[in-house]
């Protein structure tokens, strides 16, 4: 199984960004996903920038790959899609259906964890305009993965997002900017005050979810390191983790070591707790609610 | 989209044989309904159509001159393929003028079984760009595409300009904040999303509690809102909750408020929206009736005189007595909401 580190989710300065990634250079991972996901108005790295990152990393033997926003819908995102759709040198992660049609029968493709496959026949069309590697919806678990690697198409990659916060939802509105009175058009990019996002607590103060621009994730961190030879027995191919500030490096090493066998992986679960601020959560993996927890529990 | 100046269709929730005859009474153009399980987005207890009633309840669109819609737009996973076919199937059989559909290998199951059925794009296909709309022209000839409701009013119009396809909007009802179809909150907390289960916020999941610090909502046991005494309390759907943020305790992704675009209206319909649809298959046929019938007043006011319509303020009254907070909402269709 293949380690993956998907994009960056929130917004960090120039030299926070390039210095994360100088690092990747010589983390044992395979594959990293870069760009802009969330928010259009982002533009401390610009596609050139990126592609830099990417040329550095591909140096060192790691599979890049350039992801696409996850809302598209000004004609300048668009425009945007089809610069990293056109970049010429490195794949795409797909993560809305406008991208999946403007790289449908270009080049190959990953469907990243924002398109919508819960079922063998979506695959199948997919992997038809091109897709080779599609990402799990964060919400599905062991069974429907199981049924699905059983009907995949051939050649299809599957990717599970192993450790992060979850990505719950996105709106057009901008709830970094709300939580500080401002419109999206005049956030003065409040949420680069936050580089793992801005925790929301319920009103008896327990975490619950977090903030970052349009999108909201889960407080908790969602850890599938304790079901590494689960999901080896579902032949899934990549494991992704989120990039997050705190931890990185130890979160990646964690998880080589149990692919490797050098590692028990409860072990390792219990270990990357200190790395999940506001608790763990692999309920979506049991097909159960996503915020709970089973390893110990 | 060529011709913009015949009638805007209005598309009205039937949950269930009453609601449909309110709708229908009431000047719908058309009704959208679904079948009594998951294969639609509004799964909840007591509500939707078996193949009986459904035949009986399509008779009596019919007879009175409306169209009907039938929405099998959730998700099936591999073991629930079958019978999200098989719902097809039965639309086709019940002949009815359109599916609304979400998931897009059951779209191909659908154009490739059943030709002569016309597909509508759900608001849970999450089509926000004309890109992602031309996936689903391309691919599946869909006749309209129902938009989600994050885009502003020039995003409508311009999406309008560009694809080949007939565009419903959401004119009032409940306001979903995320982009529909890519929103888990409710299986975060529950295990049951709109996508996989067809409910968000499922009832099963709500408990009340009585507390010395006021009436309490939990959605499986995480704290949604608190009320005060004298606080109406309203249904605990979890991103309309009151939540803490920074020490400070507000509505932190969304009030409860509904959605209302007559303020807009006349741009919506000179933008070229073919049909505008109002949300609420889940409410009683008081209600359906009732909006039904001032949105009917409104449309045809409009559109019989665009350039002086304005809304009647005794139209808005009686929707925001029916809103969810009794207040209402241009959502997304108006930047600074966003």
């Amino acid at each position: 199984m293949k380690i993956s580190i998907g994009p960056l989710l929130y917004l960090w300065d120039r030299k926070t960004v390039f210095a994360f990634y100088e690092h990747l250079c010589q983390a044992p991972v395979d594959i990293v996903y870069l760009g802009e996901v969330i928010c259009a108005k982002r533009r401390n790295l610009a596609l050139s920038d990126w592609l830099e990152i990417g040329d550095r990393l591909a140096a060192t033997g790691k599979e890049v790959v350039l992801s696409t926003l996850a809302l598209s819908e000004a004609e300048s995102e668009l425009s945007a899609m089809r610069r990293i759709a056109d970049n010429g040198r490195f794949a795409v992660e797909a993560n809305d259906m406008g991208a999946v049609n403007m790289l449908s029968g270009t080049v190959p493709f990953v469907v990243g964890p924002h398109v919508n496959v819960y079922n063998a026949e979506t695959l199948k069309l997919l992997a038809e305009t091109g897709a080779i590697r599609f990402v799990l919806p964060v919400e599905l678990g062991a069974e429907v993965l199981t049924a699905l690697q059983q009907q995949r198409p051939a050649g299809m990659e599957t990717e599970v997002f192993g450790f992060g916060r979850l990505p719950l939802a996105f709106s057009a509105r901008c709830f970094t900017a709300r939580a500080h009175n401002v419109s999206k058009d005049s956030c003065d990019f409040i949420c680069a005050d936050y580089p793992a996002g801005l925790l929301l607590h319920t009103r008896e103060r327990k975490p619950f979810l977090v903030l970052n621009g349009i999108q909201v994730q889960s407080a908790r961190t969602h850890s599938l390191i304790g079901h590494v030879d689960e999901l080896r027995a579902c032949n899934v191919d990549v494991i992704r983790l989120s990039p997050q500030p705190e931890g990185m490096g130890d979160i990646i090493a964690a998880f080589r070591k149990v692919l490797d066998g050098r590692l028990q992986s409860q072990e390792a679960a219990r270990e990357l707790t200190r790395y999940a601020a506001d608790g763990v959560c692999d309920g979506y993996w049991h097909q159960r609610p996503g915020m709970d927890w089973s390893v110990g529990a | 989209m060529t011709d913009t100046r015949r009638q805007v269709e209005l598309v009205c929730p039937a949950g269930n044989l009453p609601s449909l005859k309110a709708a229908v009474d009431n000047g719908a153009d058309a009704v959208y309904m679904g079948f009594r399980d998951g294969t639609n987005a509004r799964n909840f207890p007591g509500l939707n159509f078996n193949g009986g009633e459904a035949t009986a309840a399509i008779a009596y669109a019919r007879d009175r001159g409306a169209r009907v819609l039938l929405a099998i737009n959730t998700y099936p996973s591999p073991g629930q393929w079958d019978n999200w076919c098989a719902a097809v199937d039965q639309a086709a059989r019940l002949d009815v003028d359109a599916v609304i559909l979400a998931d897009a290998g059951l779209m191909r199951y659908a154009a490739r079984t059943q030709p002569q059925l016309k597909l509508h794009l759900s608001v849970q296909g999450s089509a926000t760009n004309h890109e992602a709309i031309s996936f689903y022209t391309q691919h599946f000839d869909i006749k309209r595409v129902v938009l989600p409701r994050v885009l502003s009013l020039s995003q409508v119009r311009n999406i309008i300009d560009k694809v080949d396809t007939e565009v419903e909007v959401f004119g009032f009802g409940s306001l979903c904040v995320m982009v529909e179809g890519r929103c888990v909150l409710s299986s975060y907390v529950t295990g049951d999303s709109p996508n996989t289960c067809g409910v968000c916020s499922p009832a099963k999941a709500v408990r009340w509690e009585e507390s010395a610090a006021g009436r309490k909502s939990r959605l499986n046991g995480v704290l949604i809102d608190v009320y005060a005494p004298q606080e109406p309390a309203g249904y605990p759907t979890l991103c309309k909750g009151r939540f803490d943020v920074d020490g400070n305790v507000y509505y932190a992704l969304e009030e409860p408020t509904s959605l209302n675009v007559l303020n807009i209206l006349p741009a919506l319909l000179n933008a070229g929206v073919a049909a505008i649809k109002v949300e609420g298959r889940q409410r009683s046929p008081a209600y359906v009736a009732h909006v039904t019938r001032v949105m009917r007043s409104a449309l045809d006011a409009c559109e019989s005189d665009p350039e002086h319509f304005v809304p009647k303020p005794e139209w808005l009254a009686q929707l925001d007595k029916v809103a969810e907070g009794r207040c209402h909402t241009l959502g997304a269709y108006h930047r600074p909401w966003q």
